[in-house]
């Protein structure tokens, strides 16, 4: 209590803050830029599953009903496009700005300002990507892989597509700087790198597989540009160039990136599992060697992704073997987990059922990932519904219900208030049928062979993506209960005691509730920072 | 507190820099690319350019000789002839000719052409895009057909060549013609 009456007094001393609209624009605290970055995932998240349901809508039946082929193929390049760098990565950028000076006792992100310049140039990006809806030619339409020659045709929409992902490419690069920079030059005294919380040491990670490959993706897409524009042929075969090699560089970002989106959660979900089951999270230190090896491995595996466009025997055999050493950390993580729910008090509150769902359904991810991965099998799986699947279960089951996790597990200390129980298990149940209705009968449809990326379909395919669409509404509609829940907890929410959850440590969980505008002040006492490999 | 923006300095410093190398090794991954396809001949980059500059630079100035001969290794059996016995062709262009074969054996069969370029030293100029004797042909009993071959002689032949032969000899493949029958 005492240490709440402190926290109240320092209150009215430092939580002199800007308000109306001078607040959010030149803000530099970084709780009001992790809220922008959380905001601005979430409407964009609702923005691209709009688009997933005019895809699933059209693919309900067999045949053409709602819109023409090229804007169903505009849905999908869209949807990834938001999803991934509107959505996913802006909401770990969110957490990060939010948990990590929290975490390791700092009072702020290491560069304010360079924090409110890689926010804002988010709005501005998915504006110009947006816009392309209404130019002519439509929205880029071409798949978010970017292909060429296939891009280099589209319409008036791709020199702002290619401007938009430099400047996502340019925000993330600067986030993930900021990052590493508050990692390891803010701890607070006395604080190892050994003892920062598991969502520190995945991001730092994370960070720096960002720093080394978003540059990548930004030479593809300006090889691109001047293919189309100055006459260059990088990619061109007439002019000596090879589209084979665009794939190249292009997944050299790109295997990279899909471990950026999912490291983090990793992190998310070995906080919130020890929490909920009243125990240290086993194997502390392997998991750090896991996430560091798997991040490794993430840089030389990444033509799995085109096992069919030809390759030596010695490639095929390389990348299909390296790609199935990525199990062997991913299977000690699981294994660490599994392993810290043994014998433990288990409860079952809200953050809790989502990281378990997190675990079954990563895990299915996973090993229709490990069936893709095998070379001679994937000439068959390669570009069906199967794959469709396979990075949906990673992705949505994944990295989104470890988001939401973690804004379930965290809310109390940001807003000062519980959401309601019931409803987050409403929205967890919902959620978790519906993206198993969803996505479970596409492994059908990919192995009886249905194309990804078309609007229309043969009959023999009607009735798993009739259930499959009745799915996607489900689980699309669901989400406003999460927006509910959150609303709810904000205005009206049940006040959070200091350590909402019994079982939670570590330095965030050390902060009044609410956490006060600026975090550590006064570096944390020596005896509050966590203990070594905890 | 000074001593710690320092440290911040330096080390977002440091990061940009990282970030510039990326970008400019994504960059350099297109030459690694030549490389690697160079050692794995994957690909092989060098001959994709000379045949699409060999295609798209044809020598007018100069005229080459190209006799078509057809031969059989039994007569009686096959009526097997080109169309046309010589053209006058310049290095560089591509030319089409057709080969007219007539299945005289009285049954459904396999047959093969094997080719041959004379003078030897021409063999290594004489470039066939599209040919009938890539794979095996299947006649009908009494079947007579046109079969082409397209054709690109290259810019460096050496100059002392004006007068090339392309030959055929029609073989039946008699252990394909047995799975038939």
């Amino acid at each position: 209590m005492a240490n709440t009456a402190h926290a109240d007094h320092a209150h009215d001393h430092h939580d002199h803050k800007p308000h109306g609209l001078k607040r959010w624009l030149y803000a530099t605290n970084h709780k009001d830029i992790g809220t922008m970055y959380l905001v601005f995932a979430c409407i964009m998240f609702f923005g691209g599953g709009a688009m997933a349901l005019v895809i699933r809508a059209e693919l309900f039946q067999p045949g053409l009903q709602f819109v023409d082929p090229s804007f169903f193929n505009s849905m999908t390049t869209m949807h990834a496009l938001l999803m991934i760098f509107g959505g996913v990565m802006p909401a770990w950028t969110g957490l990060a700005n939010w948990m990590v000076p929290m975490q390791v006792g700092a009072p702020d992100m290491a560069l304010p300002r360079l924090n409110n310049f890689s926010f804002w140039l988010l709005p501005f990006a998915f504006t110009l990507l947006l816009g392309t809806l209404f130019v002519p030619g439509g929205a880029p339409a071409g798949g978010w892989t970017l292909y060429p020659p296939l891009v280099l045709q589209g319409g008036d929409s791709f020199p702002f597509t290619i401007f938009a992902i430099h400047l996502m490419g340019i925000s993330s690069i600067l986030g993930a700087i900021n990052v590493v920079v508050t990692i390891l030059n803010m701890r607070a005294p006395g604080m190892g790198l050994l003892q920062m919380p598991l969502f520190c040491w995945t991001w730092l990670i994370t960070a720096y597989l960002l720093i080394a490959v978003m540059p990548v993706l930004a030479g593809a897409v300006t090889m691109l540009l001047t293919d189309h524009f100055f006459g260059t042929t990088f990619f061109t075969a007439s002019g000596g160039g090879d589209p084979v090699m665009f794939q190249h560089i292009f997944w050299f970002f790109g295997h990279p990136e899909v471990y950026i989106l999912i490291l983090p959660a990793f992190g998310v979900v070995s906080e919130i599992i020890p929490t909920f089951s009243r125990k240290p999270l086993f194997g502390y230190e392997s998991m750090v060697y896991a996430t560091a090896s798997i991040a490794f491995l993430s840089f030389i595996v990444w033509a799995h992704h085109m096992f069919t466009v030809g390759m030596p025997l010695a490639g095929q055999l390389f990348f299909m073997l390296s790609t199935m050493l990525i199990a062997i950390p991913t299977g000690v993580k699981v294994f660490n987990w599994c392993a810290t729910m043994w014998k433990g008090s288990i409860s079952f509150e809200t953050p809790m059922l989502f990281a378990l769902a997190f675990l079954f359904l990563f895990t299915i991810g996973g090993f229709s990932g490990l069936m893709l991965a095998i070379a001679p099998a994937d000439f068959q799986y390669h570009d069906t519904y199967f794959v469709v699947a396979h990075f949906h279960y990673v992705l949505v089951p994944g990295a989104v219900f470890s988001i939401m996790a973690g804004v379930y597990y965290w809310l109390p200390k940001w807003c000062g208030r519980m959401y309601n129980e019931r409803l987050g298990k409403a929205h967890f149940w919902l959620s978790v049928i519906g993206v198993n209705v969803l996505f479970f009968p596409q492994h059908f449809l990919g192995l009886a062979g249905m194309p990804r990326r078309i609007p229309d379909y043969s009959t023999q395919f009607a009735d798993w993506n009739m259930v499959s669409s009745i799915g996607a509404f489900i689980f699309g509609f669901s989400q406003l209960l999460f927006v509910a829940a959150i609303w709810n907890a904000v205005r009206s929410g049940e006040k959070a005691p200091q350590r909402p959850w019994e079982g939670a440590t570590g330095l965030d969980w050390e902060l009044p509730t609410p956490a006060p505008y600026h975090s550590w002040e006064t570096p944390p006492a020596a005896n509050i920072l966590p203990k070594p490999g905890h | 507190m000074i001593e710690r923006e320092r440290a911040n300095r330096r080390l977002t410093l440091r990061l940009f820099g990282v970030a510039l190398a990326a970008f400019a090794f994504g960059f350099a991954l297109v030459p690694l690319y030549d490389v690697l396809c160079d050692i794995t001949g994957v690909g092989n980059q060098k001959n994709l350019l000379k045949a699409s500059v060999a295609l798209s630079h044809p020598d007018e100035t100069r005229t080459v000789t190209v006799e078509f001969v057809a031969d059989l290794p039994s007569v009686g059996n096959w009526e097997f002839a080109p169309v046309v016995t010589s053209m006058e062709v310049h290095p560089g262009r591509l030319y089409e000719v057709d080969f007219v074969a007539h299945n005289l054996t009285g049954r459904d069969t396999v047959a093969q052409a094997v080719p041959s370029i004379a003078p030897g030293k021409a063999t290594a100029y004489f470039r066939k895009t599209e040919c009938f004797c890539f794979t095996p042909q299947s006649f009908k009993k009494d079947e007579q057909r046109n079969m082409p071959v397209r054709f690109v002689v290259d810019p460096a032949l050496p100059k002392y060549l004006d007068r090339i032969t392309l030959a055929y000899t029609f073989y039946d493949n008699t252990t394909r013609t047995a799975a038939l029958n």
